[in-house]
């Protein structure tokens, strides 16, 4: 949390009402079945509507009902990077939350807690503890209802009136999300968030928290997750067919386009299995159609052998992997990037394929417009790594402007003449899909065994040599028509830092960081992961080290995935790696200390 | 555009739908399933661009590389999920689906089973020769307990899948067996599969003279066996027609299915239950009804402004 003036809770009563904060870091410690999630979306989407910045982090039982769940909102007035280090706020609504949670907030932070639920250590003179019998008085304000409910909506209301949130605003945001329901939903609802707004608090934290207006002005802003920015990005990019397999955590997805998709005409299809749902989308591809399938790692396991064949007979296909931590069943709902390498190499063959990593959740839409165009102008599959950070998190942020950005589908069954080549050697793939004249006569067979240009299969050393060298280049020009990347911070200095995908944020919150304290540091976060773009070795070469920061772990001969590629790539010895792999995503302390220990080695 | 009036159509020949020249062993039996569907597509004037092979891999999965149509030659198993995705986005197109025991049976068991529950629109031939041939004699799903193999040299130990009994459970809404040696009612079989609204499923008992020859004599007359065809209701209120096969009674399929080797021909299971396409098709109708004239762009913005 800082301040204007750089005041805290700790010395709150020495700040004038008129000190906004400039940013909060919120965690809210539950069980999952309190609702703290819908409370935490509804506090992010309240931001986007005030012309905040919000990021949320959330951790999520892999349990069927029930468990332990978190939810922390970071609200702030300028940029926001990143979920947070560490809460200034914690609501903890049992005593486990207490527990496990208490040393998540910073030193001077408010411990909000459940008088009925949880009995603090008031002696640790580290945070100021707030005790609210949160149980009791939603009851009381609900009427006297004994169920366990309306706890999330009164702590919204009280955190309404601590940060002074616009309460109209709120209001008409509860009201859309509950208005389709029952009508004693809505009503009871706004009963108890009215009774944690007037509850009153202000007396026991002896001052004012109301957190700064938001600077990004005009500018319409929407606010929502990773993972319905991808099934946007997917619908904007003209794909309106799919097939998936659920699982942990890209069911999300696979789900909207089921309800979706039938909206423009198109179909999502829910196969038996991983390997089903890849075929039937390769189906689809075949058929003329921009199509989709996707996945968590374990699942893109599974579709592998028909992604070398999509490579093969060359047909554009867009699959989407939500990794999570691995290997197995892993950590099913925790963020890890360990499948890098499985997308780019995992499958048999010389199959070069296109990988693409979201920086967040922004730019899940951007990323899906850049899948389809690529798939599409090279007939290529394109692999989209996500992660659960990005699948689960809320930003604001602009909103697309369609009129620029919207793709036609297109089905093009017109007759080929004669002339018509599928693979020729010195141009680019071109199908006709089934449902198109050939005025030959002659009808093409799409094959997975060599074929020559015509895709007649041939085992022809020669041109076995050619093809495979053909489908190399289609990547090596992608690469070339890449823009090369702008160092953030820094043009040159002492340390780069790079990354790929969510570690955007706190890689650039650190660089700011570094950089207020004096020092000449720079970031690149990798977007194209395969091929890379083109001109990296410039921007190395203008620094003392190149810091690689991921969340896979640090292998054999220490360095993590990308590490390991760049310095394959590269050769040089200036890249390091600092790797990470607790389920967990990096802190900003954890990425300056990382730094630090690279220049000290 | 020219002014001149559209050429009429030309009609579809064997000749046009001939392709490379198969490269099966003569004497295969798949030489026969191949020359029966010409004539049937012939018969059935389906328009030229609109007919597409596909096939997993096997023996007889190289069927696309010999029919002059649109067609693809997909991996090992997974022909049906492929044709799936064809027939579901591409309502327009016929789709037919050729493999082998292997490929239907074995490592594309479960994706049989799938199809046709969900009854997608296509036409499936099982061509059946109890043997894996191009990997070259190794025992197959449906090779009988005894029959020795490179996997087997004592003979196979394991029980067999019953085909049928597999395609009738399997929840299929046309099944029908054949045998590649009767031309005649392989192609009376295949016109009405490929009539057949839904998914339908023919097996044809098509020998494998290299590792297996005589596999199926016991179903050919002219190797001193019996081909004996399903006598199917004709509902004409005779005494005798009460003792004939009711192809949409489930229970007297299996029940057929329960016959010893080499059992009979014919259709085993027919019934009319709206496939996969009727009812996604459904469902696309109502999402687009309740949009309206919307755009896409329109249906997207609208799901921004929720958003906010």
């Amino acid at each position: 949390m800082t301040t204007a003036s750089a005041t805290s809770p700790s010395d709150a009563s020495t700040r004038s009402p008129s000190d906004k904060l400039q940013d909060a870091v919120i965690r809210l410690a539950g069980n999952s079945q309190d609702g703290i999630q819908t409370i935490g979306g509804f506090l992010a989407r309240l931001a986007g509507r005030t012309a905040q910045e919000v990021m949320t982090y959330m951790t999520i039982p892999s349990t069927i009902s029930g468990g332990p769940s978190i939810f922390q909102v970071h609200i702030g007035s300028g940029e926001v990077l990143s979920p947070g280090d560490d809460a200034d706020f914690l609501v903890a609504f049992y005593q486990h939350s207490y527990e496990n949670h208490i040393n998540s907030l910073r030193e001077g932070g408010v411990c909000i807690y459940d008088t009925d639920e949880v009995e603090p250590d008031l002696t640790d003179k580290r945070f100021t503890f707030i005790g609210i019998p949160i149980s009791t008085t939603t009851i009381e304000a609900l009427g006297g209802s004994a169920r366990d409910r309306g706890k999330n909506m009164f702590i919204l209301g009280l955190l309404t009136n601590v940060f002074d949130l616009n309460r109209e605003k709120l209001a008409a945001i509860i009201d859309r999300q509950f208005g389709k329901k029952h009508e004693s939903v809505l009503r009871n609802a706004m009963l108890a968030f009215d009774a944690g707004y007037s509850y009153p608090i202000g007396e026991s934290l002896n001052g004012d928290y109301g957190i700064a207006p938001g600077r990004i002005e005009g500018e319409h802003r929407i606010a929502t997750d990773g993972n319905q920015m991808l099934t946007c990005g997917l619908l904007a990019a003209g794909v309106r067919y799919g097939a998936g397999y659920p699982i942990t955590p890209w069911s999300s997805i696979m789900e909207s386009l089921r309800s979706e998709l039938p909206k423009y005409g198109g179909l999502f299809v829910q196969g038996e299995d991983e390997l089903a749902a890849v075929s039937i989308a390769l189906g689809m591809a075949y058929s003329g159609h921009l199509a989709v399938t996707g996945s968590s790692g374990p699942g893109l396991s599974l579709k592998m052998e028909a992604l070398s064949y999509a490579v093969m007979a060359e047909l554009p296909l867009i699959v989407i992997n939500v990794q999570r931590g691995g290997p197995s069943t892993g950590l099913p709902t925790s963020v890890e990037q360990s499948d890098l390498m499985q997308a780019i190499y995992g499958s048999h063959g010389d199959a070069p394929r296109v990988v693409l990593a979201p920086q967040d959740v922004e730019d899940c839409f951007y990323i899906a417009l850049e899948a389809g165009r690529i798939a599409r102008k090279y007939s290529v599959p394109v692999i989209i790594l996500s992660d659960q950070a990005i699948s689960s998190r809320i930003e604001a942020f602009a909103e697309p402007n369609l009129d620029e950005f919207m793709v036609e589908a297109e089905l093009d069954i017109s007759p080929r003449d004669e002339s018509f080549k599928p693979y020729p050697l010195d141009g680019l793939t071109r199908h006709a899909p089934p449902g198109t004249p050939l005025e030959g006569g002659k009808y093409p067979v799409v094959t997975g065994l060599e074929h020559d240009e015509w895709g007649h299969p041939t085992a022809n050393p020669e041109l076995h040599q050619k093809m495979t060298a053909r489908r190399r280049n289609k990547l090596v020009a992608l690469a070339e028509e890449l823009d090369e990347l702008e160092v953030y911070g820094d043009a040159e200095g002492d340390t780069l830092l790079v990354g790929w995908g969510s570690t955007y944020g706190p890689i650039r919150e650190a660089v700011d960081r570094m950089r207020a304290n004096g020092q000449k540091v720079g970031a690149i976060q990798i977007r194209h992961l395969n091929p890379l773009p083109n001109g990296l070795e410039k921007s190395f070469a203008k620094f003392s080290r190149v810091a690689v920061f991921e969340l896979n772990d640090a292998g054999l001969y220490g360095y993590g995935q990308l590490a390991t590629l760049l310095r394959a790539r590269y050769c040089d010895p200036r890249i390091q790696s600092i790797t990470k792999t607790e389920g967990l995503g990096f802190k900003i302390r954890e990425i300056i200390a990382g730094v630090e220990k690279l220049k000290n080695a | 555009m020219s002014t001149a009036a559209p050429a009429p159509p030309e009609k579809l020949t064997k000749k046009m739908l001939t392709a490379d020249h198969p490269t099966w062993c003569p004497g295969c039996g798949d030489f026969a399933v191949l020359a029966a569907f010409y004539k049937v597509l012939e018969k059935l004037q389906i328009p030229h661009e609109k007919i597409v092979t596909i096939a997993g891999i096997g023996c007889s999965s190289r069927f696309p590389y010999f029919v002059n149509s649109h067609g693809l030659h997909f991996i090992h198993g997974r022909a049906l999920p492929l044709a799936t995705g064809i027939s579901l986005s591409r309502p327009d197109v016929h789709v037919f689906a050729f493999g082998g025991d292997g490929d239907g049976f074995s490592i594309g068991g479960n994706h049989l089973d799938h199809c046709a529950r969900k009854n997608v629109n296509l036409t499936y031939v099982i061509m059946d020769n109890s043997v894996y041939g191009l990997t070259k004699m190794q025992t197959s799903p449906t090779s009988p307990i005894g029959y020795k193999s490179k996997t087997d040299p004592t003979g196979a130990i394991d029980q067999p899948v019953n085909p049928m009994r597999k395609l009738v459970a399997s929840g299929a809404s046309f099944v029908g067996r054949t045998h590649a040696t009767q031309v005649k009612h392989m192609m009376e079989m295949f016109e009405r599969a490929i009539k057949h609204q839904g998914f339908s499923v023919v097996e044809v008992l098509s020998e494998c003279v290299i590792f297996y020859p005589g596999a199926f004599d016991s179903g050919n007359p002219r190797k001193g066996g019996e081909f004996e065809i399903i006598q199917e209701r004709s509902w004409d209120e005779t005494a005798e027609d009460e003792a004939r096969h009711d192809v949409t009674d489930f229970s007297a399929a299996m029940k057929l299915t329960e016959e010893s080797y080499p059992g009979k021909f014919g259709t085993y299971y027919e019934v009319d239950r709206p496939s996969k396409n009727v009812l996604e098709q459904k469902w696309i109708d109502d999402s687009r009804a309740k949009v309206g004239s919307a755009s896409d762009k329109d249906i997207l913005q609208a799901r921004f402004n929720q958003m906010k």
